[in-house]
């Protein structure tokens, strides 16, 4: 599904390079982790796949079901059924949610060729997904991310993970700011759209995420480089004795 | 004092082809005082420094410019949703065919020409006596220019809270048209009324408004001046507010080479609240004013300019907003804000808010603010797939939407972003 080959990335403007050579391949159906310490590269790779400016990639190849990510606009890496799960969800004053998330959903499926989704089959669709993440009629009024807590952004970024329904799903530190139930509230709304045709990236840093979203393989990044990839169980030695162990065995 | 004597040539040349419309009584004296005041104050140029930023010469000089016509609009683009009252004005004059008839509950209309037939009206309290009042501390010579001049525009005395609202509609057919408006509006107490304006009106307009608020009185105030590229209109809206009224005002301008609009608000009763805002839109050589003068003079009120503009391929858009809060007005609470969204980097924005207080228990705040559309917000649009300029419209509207959020009504706001995101969209194609 998601093929990352050799991937060098510098910082545009600093002319500094973050990403050194990463490797990962993700599969349909698999969940993976990434785990590393502060400043290793892990939500660079997450805005370099997704498109943002100001990166430069100087090597590799990233590729989505064969398809070439790092050609496209941001756009159309969505379209193409990439989704990035924001750190920090931007709010956006006088533009309702719903709104958003309609004006997304179908200008995805018009860049793909189907047709518009109607209002009515999309309200009816918003609200069977917005009430298994206790997203209330209120919070899809309101503009985007207003006034939303921490936890409520989060879930706001599921109910468009879920709405958009992409193949690949990228999920940047989606438990920072967190706190125990809203992050179960989150798990649940990632592990319902696990499905065969459909791979996570999960970024975090702490293991206790994937205490609920259960990883397939598990990537330790330090220095702009995948250092160490394991099972579930790789999650646990950091969690247990940090990084420093296996950073020291990584060089 | 009087002007200079330069400035007098001038008034004598534009007047000397210009001779007062008839009259009874009461306008007759109303308009004779209106031109003395202009021979006094002169007309505006651009050594002024309250028209610093925006170039008076075509406004105050003998012919109107010319001006095309909006291809393909019959109508103005209005409030086609809105329970209303229609008045049309074709280049400045009513067209009582094309209009309702002047009745509605609970409040008496009247044409200004035909009331100005008579020796008494009750107008006469009114008609220019705000505009004078607001030609100090800063001349307003082209409103008094208005007032000696304007020979249409509607008398309208609200005593209860009608079923509608009034629309005035503003079309513009002639290419060369010079229309001079001046309406007048009385609230008595506790009364409410909605006035919507629609349109180009002319080739130029020159448009007064007077507003009486009384005692716990409301006025909502909608305008959208009209697509037509090439129109100019200089616009003085006057308000006079007493204890617990309420003033809530706004204004959309999309397109116009030439838009001056001020406005002259004095809070005279306690606990007053007066808003007044203002979302503007233009390319080329849009030339958008937005100047506003609030004058604090009672205890407890509240008053709220929000202005936004959104200014691409070398538009200009102007703000000069004042609050003054005047000796014993305690408790003042003013807010200002205005900002402008530059979609390029030919385009400007100008601003010189100002606070003057003598007062020392008040709340007064304002910000100006120009920027380019915000990166971080355009990267999370497109990264859920929504096109650049898609995304860029969105933004736009986000950008303006503090101003429209002004408009209390739901119906009205949602027809002022439908005709905004109208304009956005025809940009687009």
């Amino acid at each position: 599904m998601l093929e990352i080959k050799n991937l060098h990335v510098d910082l545009e403007e600093e002319d500094k390079t973050i990403l050194k050579g990463v490797n990962l391949t993700v599969e349909a159906g698999k969940v993976h982790a990434i785990m590393g310490p502060n400043g290793s590269g892990k939500s660079t790779l997450s805005y370099v796949l997704s498109g943002r400016d100001g990166y430069k990639v100087t090597q590799g190849s990233a590729t989505l079901s064969g398809v070439d990510l790092l050609d496209m606009e941001p756009e159309e890496r969505a379209a193409a059924g990439l989704f990035l799960a924001f750190q920090y969800p931007v709010e956006i004053p006088g533009v309702g949610n719903m709104t958003f998330l309609r004006t997304a959903v179908n200008a995805q499926r018009k860049a793909r060729g189907e047709d518009e989704m109607s209002a009515a089959d999309f309200l009816k669709l918003v609200r069977e997904k917005a009430k298994t993440l206790q997203i209330d009629a209120e919070m899809l009024k309101r503009p985007v991310n207003v006034g939303f807590s921490g936890g409520e952004k989060k879930r706001n970024e599921i109910l468009q993970m879920a709405m958009l329904e992409p193949k690949m799903c990228i999920l940047d530190e989606t438990d920072s700011g967190l706190d125990v139930d809203a992050m179960k509230l989150v798990a649940d709304g990632v592990n319902a759209l696990r499905d065969p045709g459909r791979g996570f990236l999960v970024i975090t840093h702490y293991q206790r995420l994937l205490d609920h979203i259960k990883p397939d393989v598990v990537h330790i990044m330090s220095d702009g480089r995948i250092i160490k990839t394991g099972g579930p169980d790789l999650a646990l030695e950091v969690e247990q004795n940090g990084y420093a162990d296996i950073l020291s065995e990584g060089v | 004092m009087a002007a200079p004597q330069a400035k007098q040539d001038v008034v004598e040349a534009r007047l000397s082809a210009l001779t007062l419309p008839e009259g009874g009584k009461w306008i007759t004296t109303a308009r004779e005082a209106a031109l003395r005041r202009l021979r006094t104050l002169g007309l505006p140029d651009r050594r002024d420094e309250y028209w610093k930023f925006t170039r008076p010469d075509t406004l105050v000089q003998a012919n109107a410019p010319e001006a095309a016509l909006l291809q393909g609009a019959e109508e103005p683009e209005g409030f086609d949703a809105v329970n209303r009252l229609k008045l049309v004005f074709v280049d400045g004059v009513f067209d009582p065919k094309a209009s309702d008839d002047l009745a509605l509950d609970g409040v008496r209309i009247e044409r200004l020409s035909e009331a100005a037939k008579t020796d008494i009206h009750w107008a006469r309290d009114l008609y220019g006596v705000l505009e004078e009042r607001g030609q100090s501390p800063v001349p307003r010579s082209l409103a008094a220019f208005n007032t000696a001049f304007a020979s249409d525009g509607m008398l309208i005395h609200v005593t209860g809270r009608p079923s509608k609202a009034i629309n005035l509609i503003y079309i513009h057919k002639s290419k060369t048209s010079d229309a001079v408006l001046h309406h007048v509006i009385k609230l008595e107490t506790g009364a409410e009324l909605t006035i919507l304006e629609s349109g180009p009106a002319a080739a130029r307009l020159n448009k007064v408004m007077e507003v009486e608020i009384a005692d716990e009185a409301t006025f909502h105030h909608i305008c959208t001046q009209g697509r037509d590229h090439e129109r100019r209109a200089v616009t003085h809206l006057f308000a006079r507010l007493a204890a617990q009224s309420t003033f809530k005002s706004f204004t959309m301008t999309a397109n116009g080479k030439m838009t001056r609009n001020e406005c002259v608000i004095e809070l005279t009763g306690d606990d007053a609240v007066a808003h007044v805002a203002g979302a503007a839109m233009g390319d080329g050589d849009f030339h958008q004013d937005d100047t506003v003068f609030v004058t604090h003079d009672a205890l407890r009120c509240e008053s709220r300019q929000v202005f936004k503009k959104v200014l691409r391929k070398g538009a200009t858009g102007v703000f000069q907003g004042k609050i003054l809060v005047k000796p014993g007005a305690q408790k003042t609470d003013g807010y200002q804000i205005s900002q402008a969204l530059l979609l390029d980097e030919d385009s400007q924005f100008l601003a010189k808010p100002e606070l003057e207080i003598y007062a020392d228990d008040v709340a007064c705040s304002h910000g100006s603010t120009s920027g380019a559309i915000d990166e971080d917000a355009l990267y999370y649009l497109r990264a859920r797939g929504i096109p650049k300029s898609l995304a860029t419209d969105l933004l736009t509207l986000s950008f303006l939407a503090e101003a429209v959020e002004e408009i209390e009504d739901e119906t009205l706001r949602e027809e002022i972003n439908g005709q905004l995101a109208g304009w956005l969209e025809r940009r687009r194609r």
